[in-house]
């Protein structure tokens, strides 16, 4: 059971109090209640508070009312930020699961050297976040890199992949996509869960292969592709690593590879304005809250809960 | 079109297809370790995977390439790692016990709360948090790393254990009860030690989440004495004396091995782990 149903069952209400164990509780929750005040939900709110000031570490944070959200609607590069992270996410979530899906049913039923491939492709899953492979996908698509030189025994020419703008998300998005092996994991796990008789009674009725896949396979996928979904466009919003190193820092070349995260990095360690990037911070948390929540609600229309 | 007809085309397609899309995936990781191992101007020559002989002078120079050599942050990661897998281990299994067997004021309550904390961006929290553990001083220390896990923050493995847990036969604790045992007792002789699969997969994953940590290891350490190896392969990549690939190349493979191997040895419990719960 995932996350996800956890949630659906809290919501209905499907817990029973008995007696209760409120002392023993408190010392087991104690290490988690200190983190959740002083780590986590303690410093969401504590953000929200310096997004009104301005603040750079040395000075005390001095009250600016509204000006930083202000400035969130008026910030041309914030602006850009979006629109990158906004492609990247729309582009390459779907694109991975779409690969994820596809290998995953190549694989499924009983496919000799199934624990090898399921090895193999989910090896990337995870390298990818890591600095060393960013340091790899710089030279691979780099003006004198693999990709070309591959490029270059057809006789196609090609060109600097991460120093052209128009090219350089791109090249982000392929190392996402490259990452299909988690997702890919969780759908075999779901296509295992669907009973073999419902093919076997569907294939006696004369259904084709096809309507197979959309009458029975994604139906009883579809909450599974749900929970990918959810989970990866959360994972996508996040990426900082591989646009950080690509990129040397900057977003570059010509912002084309700032992600939201990065500018928000750059605005609070680089120029240390802790008031901006806080909004910035909650801005982030909207986004993706408002993310998840059309999300939910498109669910009602399309995926499928037997119970 | 029978089961024949089957096994003698489609299923040899289906491994056709899949060698070239695992092939064509793994080439530049390949094709990186290759690399490493040629003298350095060769590397933009070759595409091909064929090593003519064994030359290690990358490893050397990139080894030594900073000061302190990257020796030190292995060591560095290595401490940092030992110290996030403690935290987790011990205190994502206290609470996950509380939340899979304690029944106490609120329970649904917080669960919920934790459950939504998994899906927390560090991003959204790091500004404050940075602004906290700036004035205690912890920059430039692990604390501000390994205090978070040994406070349960991650969320993600408080829910793993706890659903592992749920799985136990509660015959067991009523037993223990019954003899006497109180709460610390159930969990530290009877649940911990049946939890050892979810432990595991905690361990491997804690491991390979903070090996490859870059964002905030690299907002909380700046001093190159506590560089951890993330920051300090981009900082190696940064550097204007360092040109050559050859030796970044070198030092990439030498951070990716410890991932690869904790990768073979713990395989079984991260696809267990992925498949019950949608980590990374």
């Amino acid at each position: 059971m995932s996350a996800l149903d956890e949630l659906r069952q809290l919501r209905r209400g499907g817990v029973q109090v008995r007696k209760r164990d409120n002392r023993a509780a408190f010392w087991f929750l104690a290490p988690w209640f200190a983190g959740l005040v002083f780590i986590t939900v303690g410093p969401v709110l504590a953000s929200f508070a310096l997004g009104f000031t301005k603040y750079n570490l040395i000075q005390p944070p001095r009250f600016i009312g509204l000006d930083n959200f202000a400035r969130v609607l008026s910030d041309e590069r914030l602006h850009n930020a979006l629109r990158v992270t906004f492609t990247y996410v729309l582009v390459s979530v779907p694109l991975q699961l779409a690969c994820a899906l596809g290998v995953a049913l190549l694989l499924d039923r009983g496919l000799r050297g199934l624990p090898l491939y399921r090895s193999a492709f989910y090896l990337p899953s995870l390298l990818g976040s890591s600095v060393a492979i960013a340091v790899l996908w710089t030279q691979v698509f780099g003006t004198e890199g693999l990709v070309n030189r591959v490029l270059g025994l057809f006789g196609v020419e090609g060109r600097g992949w991460i120093s052209d703008p128009d090219t350089a998300l791109s090249t982000l998005i392929v190392l996402n996509v490259w990452t299909f092996g988690s997702p890919m994991i969780i759908f075999l796990a779901g296509l295992r869960q669907i009973p073999a008789v419902y093919y076997e009674a569907a294939a006696i009725d004369g259904a084709s292969r096809w309507s197979q896949f959309w009458r029975i396979t994604m139906p009883l996928l579809s909450p599974i592709l749900f929970f990918n979904l959810v989970l990866q466009i959360i994972h996508a919003f996040q990426s900082f690593t591989q646009a950080f190193v690509v990129s040397g820092g900057t977003g570059g070349p010509s912002d084309s590879t700032m992600f939201y995260t990065l500018y928000l990095y750059q605005q609070g360690f680089s120029r240390f304005d802790m008031g901006y990037a806080s909004a910035l911070a909650w801005f982030l948390l909207l986004i993706i809250a408002a993310f998840t929540a059309v999300n939910f609600w498109a669910a009602k229309y399309w995926v499928f809960y037997d119970d | 079109m029978t089961t024949e007809w089957r096994r003698r085309l489609v299923v040899p397609a289906k491994h056709t297809g899949l060698v070239l899309i695992g092939f064509v995936m793994l080439y530049p990781v390949l094709w990186m370790v290759v690399s490493s191992l040629r003298p350095g101007d060769e590397i933009f020559r070759s595409p091909g995977l064929v090593l003519d002989s064994l030359q290690t002078e990358n490893y050397v120079e990139g080894w030594n390439a900073l000061t302190p050599s990257f020796g030190t942050y292995l060591v560095n990661s290595a401490v940092l790692v030992l110290g996030c897998i403690v935290g987790n281990l011990v205190s994502c299994s206290m609470a996950a016990y509380a939340f899979a067997r304690l029944q106490f004021t609120g329970k649904r309550w917080w669960f919920g709360i934790m459950l939504g904390t998994i899906m927390l961006p560090i991003h959204v929290i790091i500004v404050p948090q940075y602004v906290l553990f700036s004035q205690m001083g912890w920059v430039n220390t692990f604390l501000p790393l390994i205090v978070p896990k040994i406070l349960a923050t991650d969320a993600f493995f408080v829910f793993l254990m706890v659903q592992f847990i749920r799985g136990l036969p509660r015959e067991l604790d009523e037993a223990a009860r019954i003899d006497g045992c109180g709460h610390p007792r159930i969990f530290l002789q009877i649940v911990l030690p049946l939890m050892t699969p979810a432990l595991a997969t905690t361990t491997i994953f804690t491991f390979i989440w903070t090996w490859n940590d870059f964002f905030s290891q690299l907002i909380y350490l700046t001093d190159p004495d506590m560089y951890t190896v993330p920051v300090a392969l981009r900082s190696f990549v940064d550097s204007t004396v360092a040109t050559s690939w050859g030796s970044q190349f070198a030092m990439s493979v030498v951070s990716l091995v410890p991932i690869f191997l904790a990768f073979l040895i713990g395989q079984r419990y991260l696809v267990k782990g992925i498949a019950t719960t949608g980590g990374k």
